[in-house]
């Protein structure tokens, strides 16, 4: 089953609520999901720098004189914020992919959820209430966000097997719904040299946008050629820097409502998602259609592409 | 006038309460506050009663229902009025996926419009969508009827057997065996009760009428492998 919400903010005077907004819209969608949850936040941006969400089972052991050595590995200052399981480091612009290979060699044990410049992603097995409360979501100030609890169906319940997975720089995805040809697309993707760490069919999905991107293709592009190419049942949600994007494969079986008022666009897998939002009594409110990609970000208009099934 | 406010009763007591009226009561009003989405909100109901939902609702809406008159003053999750046995279901906005799958009886009128796989299965309830209706809609429909003011999505009355469709829109596409069919009188005259019940003021000459070719649920030798 899984359930999913995302919410992108128009009005910034909101902005400080995101995180709280987003946590309960999420905690309503619990029972289509308990085994794990996460959330992406789309913050503040450092001047100068990027970011790296990263987790570690054994914070306790990883995370104490991370920061220095880093830092010390990579001749420049970092900056890390510790959350529980998950720190947030900050490197200077354009060295995340040192400080990734870095942080393979220094702490092989700790995993990297996610990078961007505004881009934070919070994910750990159990309930939505838990993972929001243990990583303080609700005190979290943002533009926008996705999040995602999971009803775990293709692969073990674990923190590398929940959503949102990266994509790209300050990109992400959340899904509900199975992939039916992960494992072919896997073997493919990985024969092009993509890195794919899990048995998750959603991993795969979020390999595929980042090759195509990789390979050229806009977001939209890759979304659009996304229902060619995926096989099975999908509602994604996708965010990136500055805005975000839903789309649904021709079927539509797993379900979607969005509601937009002057101060935001909101999704939910359900309508109770949605139900504690400001001025929702007021708000448009509709199911997004079969096979049609959706955008929204805070320099274009809002558009939909719609391509036949 | 009876009222429950979902901010103060429980789903379950709630039903239970509505379950518990009898053909005789004489509690024949009840109105429902906050229902915020909530699932399966009046369900399985058996007494001619009047239900009025304020506001928009989740999975499974007035399914099973016989006899009841529901009112949803909002827009219905999926799965509203599914496996409805009789009497009457109102959407004042608009339906999500399966609207009355699989009912068997009574009427279901969506005032919005109604989104994909409106009447698959259906076994005899009649269906009046003042709006349009998404793609798959009277999936394997076996009998009923379903009437669209608005447009229909792809595939409409794939598989069907012997329910009748009428769009007065267009068509995006049918599904496998289902054709255009002509309008004769009875037909003329089934829509225009079907409209007047449904409060609708759309004119039957307006209708198309579609239904089953028979080609495909027969057995047919040449369909073997």
């Amino acid at each position: 089953m899984c359930g999913i919400v995302g919410l992108f903010l128009k009005d910034k005077t909101m902005e400080p609520q995101l995180g709280a907004l987003l946590s309960n819209m999420l905690i309503t969608m619990t029972d289509r999901g308990p085994d794990s949850a996460g959330i992406a936040i789309y913050g503040n941006e450092l001047p100068g720098q990027t970011k790296l969400t990263v987790q570690s089972d054994q914070p306790e052991m990883d995370f104490p004189a991370l920061e220095a050595d880093l830092s010390a590995h990579l001749g420049c200052a970092v900056s890390m914020h510790v959350k529980s399981t998950h720190a947030v480091l900050a490197v200077p612009s354009g060295l995340s992919g040192p400080a990734r290979a870095a942080l393979a060699s220094l702490r092989p044990a700790v995993r990297v959820m996610g990078r961007g410049d505004t881009l934070e992603i919070y994910k750990e097995v159990g309930l939505p209430k838990d993972v929001a409360s243990r990583f303080e979501i609700a005190t979290m100030s943002g533009t926008h966000g996705i999040g995602h609890t999971r009803m775990a169906t293709e692969s073990a319940v674990t923190t590398m097997g929940a959503h949102p997975f990266n994509t790209g720089d300050d990109q992400c995805l959340v899904h509900n719904g199975s992939l039916s040809n992960h494992n072919s697309l896997r073997r493919k993707l990985r024969r092009e040299g993509m890195h794919i760490e899990t048995e998750n069919d959603t991993e795969v999905g979020a390999a595929y946008l980042t090759w195509r991107m990789q390979n050229g293709a806009t977001l939209g592009e890759a979304l659009e050629s996304s229902l060619t190419d995926l096989d099975g049942f999908f509602t994604f949600v996708v965010g990136t820097k500055d805005g975000f994007g839903v789309v649904r494969d021709p079927i539509a079986c797993k379900p979607a409502v969005m509601a937009e008022t002057d101060q935001y666009v909101a999704f939910g897998s359900e309508y109770r998602a949605l139900v504690d939002l400001p001025g929702i009594e007021t708000a448009r409110v509709w199911e997004p259609e079969p096979a049609t990609v959706y955008f929204w970000t805070h320099d274009m208009p809002p558009h939909s592409s719609s391509k036949a099934a | 006038m009876q009222t429950i406010d979902l901010q103060e009763t429980g789903l379950r007591d709630l039903n239970q309460t509505l379950h518990a009226q009898s053909e005789t009561t004489n509690q024949t009003a009840w109105e429902i506050l906050n229902p915020k989405g909530a699932h399966a909100i009046a369900c399985g109901l058996d007494a001619p009663i009047e239900v009025t939902v304020k506001g928009s609702t989740g999975y499974y809406c007035g399914g099973m229902n016989k006899q009841a008159t529901i009112n949803i003053h909002g827009s219905a999750g999926p799965g509203v009025a599914e496996n409805m046995m009789s009497g009457t279901v109102i959407i004042e906005g608009d339906a999500s996926q399966y609207a009355g799958a699989t009912g068997n009886g009574g009427l279901l009128v969506i005032k919005g419009n109604a989104s994909s796989r409106c009447g698959i299965a259906m076994k005899g309830i009649d269906i009046v969508v003042h709006g349009n209706i998404g793609h798959m809609s009277a999936f394997m429909a076996q009998s009923g009827n379903l009437v669209v003011c608005g447009d229909a999505g792809d595939a409409l009355g794939d598989s069907l057997y012997e329910a009748r469709l009428f769009v007065r829109g267009s068509v995006k596409s049918l599904g496998a065996d289902c054709i255009q069919k002509e309008m004769r009188p009875e037909h003329l005259a089934l829509l225009a009760d079907l409209l007047e019940r449904a409060g609708c003021d759309a004119k039957p000459e307006e209708f198309t009428r579609y239904g089953s070719a028979r080609k495909l649920y027969h057995f047919n030798i040449d369909n073997a492998y």
